[in-house]
């Protein structure tokens, strides 16, 4: 008995000096359903592909669909004594109680992705998408093609969420400005940003006679939905059809259709934060200074938008989710 | 005598939802004549097509036709629904397209052995359904709850891809329209299910015996019939709907995206059999009843979308003229209907005798 009591000692004294050996950087990373989209997807495989036991970290993951499992994966991080908690928040609120935790236990908190409503003082930077700039540039690149007459079809994503907001503004409010933007039809493809609700609505405009030469669909699901109403009705559409394809995302599928020449321009919304974080990380851990922040401690992704004229293969690979 | 007892007691049940419809096709018709119109158009594949509103409906209320049959067959021998069907239909989508790039090549006989396999698939989880309800007693809205929440989940770790492609022909045939025949192919699907299960009614006794399990499943048992056999049946025929359904959910946009397809379609679903006069209780059941609910709620869906209502507001339109139409085929208003119905007549046949008399 008591000899198997000190090996089991001496077994944990063993690992735990292991352990202690193994000092990688540690991370704790909560992020949302790799399941939820293809944009998720490729987000949690940049953060695995990223924080590797090679690349100096001892990181672990946590992936849950809701504000109380990431709430108590933060807790149980903090408690942990992890160095960094990198955190893509369910919900923008009820993380002051956390985050203050964490500042007091010394561990630098990192967001990404999503935004949470607290100080700014209580992260040390966030890595975020401007959704508004996204539809800026969607609408700067629909101008820029100089078209006589700018009739839309707008299929919106999730009413009220940070994506539909940041990619309709820009466009109603050129549609208010400009004498030849019109917006002829406005649907939504509800919460789950439907490709078959918006086929439909599709089909009820083109059935209604409604004429219109551009689809401003908010991701690039709603977009194919919309294409195939254009298809089954016999409108031409893509580079040499009559109407002009925008979507948002770049899925790879999407982009091949931008190659194709079927779609004109996909917006993209970058899930790539990780190699930023990770030269923050190193920074500091050289005991440098974060730079290049905003008045929020924000960095915000550099996106690009596609045209079908000018992708290539390589940016397909590159870029697309 | 008696035939014509029986068509006025099927009417009885299909008078409220055909009201309904005729309601929705009269609107229509003042507010824009050429709504129902019918044209016929060259799709992008060169295929000759028709177009216009009520091909739409039709064609777009399939995968809601399909799954409400099997929701009424469920609704009627358990007294209970199945909330389980849009995540199903997930996983249904899943096992289609791993199957059929299992198979290296997109060919008529892997789609159908896809189609097999995604049916025997949905099957079992139905079964799973079935078991939990039939066996265990467990309440169907509690049972299907496990896999309404976890389903699409599953169907995520089936494919391991967000949103796996698939581009051919005979994909877009399935989903759209097959070259040389303009009615879309969802339309022939609603049909062939519909078929199947009429020709399934009218050869064995199960639409008795689910009805009789449905309104007193002791008496049910007393007189020989199984009631686990039967629940569990009637779940395994809805299985087929749903895969059905979902193969066509993914064949009309050549991509399966699990967290979109057949989304919310239990609510609609249950709505449809609701529209369709069936008692939610269980019990006795109409199949048309449920396909016309079907095509009533598809029909003011289009309908709000051709009005361009504003997308903010859909939804809350939506609510309202349903619930009229629920209202209006709750037993209650059918009952004060009827009596006030008799009233007038007795009272009619009353003033011919006093006018005889007189």
């Amino acid at each position: 008995m008591k000899k198997i009591l000190v090996l089991t000692l001496a077994l944990i004294l063993a690992l735990s000096a292991v352990t202690a050996l193994a000092d990688g950087i540690k991370v704790g990373i909560i992020n949302l359903d790799p399941s939820e989209s293809g944009y998720r997807q490729a987000n949690v495989k940049n953060l695995t592909d990223t924080f590797t036991a090679d690349n100096g970290y001892d990181a672990t993951f946590v992936t849950a669909p809701t504000a109380d499992k990431q709430l108590e994966a933060a807790n149980g991080f903090i408690t942990e004594g992890v160095q960094y908690i990198l955190v893509s928040a369910a919900e923008a609120t009820g993380w002051d109680e956390v985050l203050e935790a964490a500042q007091e236990a010394g561990v630098k908190v990192f967001l990404f992705d999503r935004m949470i409503d607290c100080d700014p003082s209580l992260y040390t930077a966030a890595v975020v998408s401007d959704m508004r700039q996204e539809g800026e540039t969607a609408v700067a690149w629909l101008e820029s093609l100089g078209l006589e007459e700018y009739n839309i079809l707008h299929i919106q994503g999730q009413l009220g969420s940070a994506a539909q907001i940041g990619r309709s503004d820009p466009l109603t409010e050129k549609c208010e400005a400009e004498a030849n933007w019109t917006i002829v039809r406005e649907g939504t493809g509800g919460d789950s940003w439907d490709p078959n609700e918006a086929r439909k609505i599709a089909e009820a405009a083109i059935n209604a006679g409604e004429k219109f030469n551009i689809v401003y669909a908010e991701n690039d699901g709603m977009a194919d939905g919309v294409v195939q109403a254009l298809d089954a009705a016999g409108i031409t559409h893509g580079v040499d059809g009559d109407v002009i394809i925008m979507g948002f995302d770049c899925n790879k599928w999407a982009l091949e259709k931008l190659l194709a020449g079927e779609w004109n321009y996909d917006g993209q919304c970058s899930p790539f934060q990780a190699a930023v974080i990770d030269e923050m990380i190193k920074t500091l851990e050289a005991g440098g200074e974060i730079e290049g922040l905003n008045e929020k401690n924000q960095i915000i992704s550099d996106e690009k938008g596609f045209d079908a004229k000018t992708i290539t293969q390589e940016d397909i690979d590159n870029y697309g989710l | 005598m008696l035939q014509r007892k029986k068509l006025r007691a099927g009417l009885g049940q299909l008078l409220i939802p055909l009201i309904a419809l005729g309601i929705l096709i009269l609107f229509n018709l003042i507010r824009d004549p050429g709504f129902f119109s019918i044209g016929v158009a060259v799709n992008n594949s060169g295929n000759r097509v028709l177009t216009g509103n009520p091909i739409s409906i039709i064609d777009s209320a399939s995968e809601l036709a399909i799954i409400s049959m099997g929701m009424t067959l469920v609704t009627a021998a358990c007294g209970g629904q199945d909330i389980s069907v849009g995540a199903v239909g997930a996983i249904a989508g899943s096992v289609f397209v791993k199957v059929l790039q299992g198979t290296g090549s997109i060919s008529v006989g892997t789609v159908i052995l896809s189609i097999l396999a995604c049916c025997l698939a949905t099957i079992l989880f139905k079964l799973f359904n079935g078991t939990l309800v039939a066996v265990f007693k467990i309440q169907p809205m509690i049972a299907t709850l496990i896999l309404y929440s976890c389903g699409r989940s599953i169907a995520y770790w089936i494919n391991g891809d967000a949103t796996p492609q698939l581009n051919s022909p005979i994909i877009s045939s399935l989903g759209m329209t097959i070259p040389g025949i303009p009615v879309p192919t969802p339309i022939f699907a609603v049909l062939l299910v519909g078929l199947l299960l009429a020709v399934v009614f009218r050869f064995t006794n199960i639409s008795l015996y689910t009805q009789s399990v449905g309104i007193n499943q002791g008496a049910a048992r007393l007189n020989g019939i199984n009631p686990t056999i039967i629940k569990l049946l009637s779940f395994a025929l809805l299985g087929v709907c749903v895969s059905v359904a979902s193969v066509i959910g993914v064949c009309r946009l050549g991509q399966l995206n699990h967290k979109t397809l057949l989304v919310d379609i239990e609510m609609d679903a249950i709505l449809a059999v609701a529209i369709g006069g069936n008692n939610l209780g269980g019990g006795k059941f109409k199949l048309s009843g449920s396909i016309l609910g079907a095509y009533i709620i598809q029909m003011l869906t289009t309908t709000l979308y051709a009005m361009n209502v504003s997308p903010v507001n859909v939804k809350a339109y939506k609510a309202i003229v349903i619930i009229i139409i629920v209202i209006a085929g709750s037993p209650v208003v059918k009952e004060k209907l009827t009596s006030l119905w008799k009233k007038s007549r007795i009272g009619g046949s009353n003033a011919v005798i006093r006018k005889g008399v007189g």
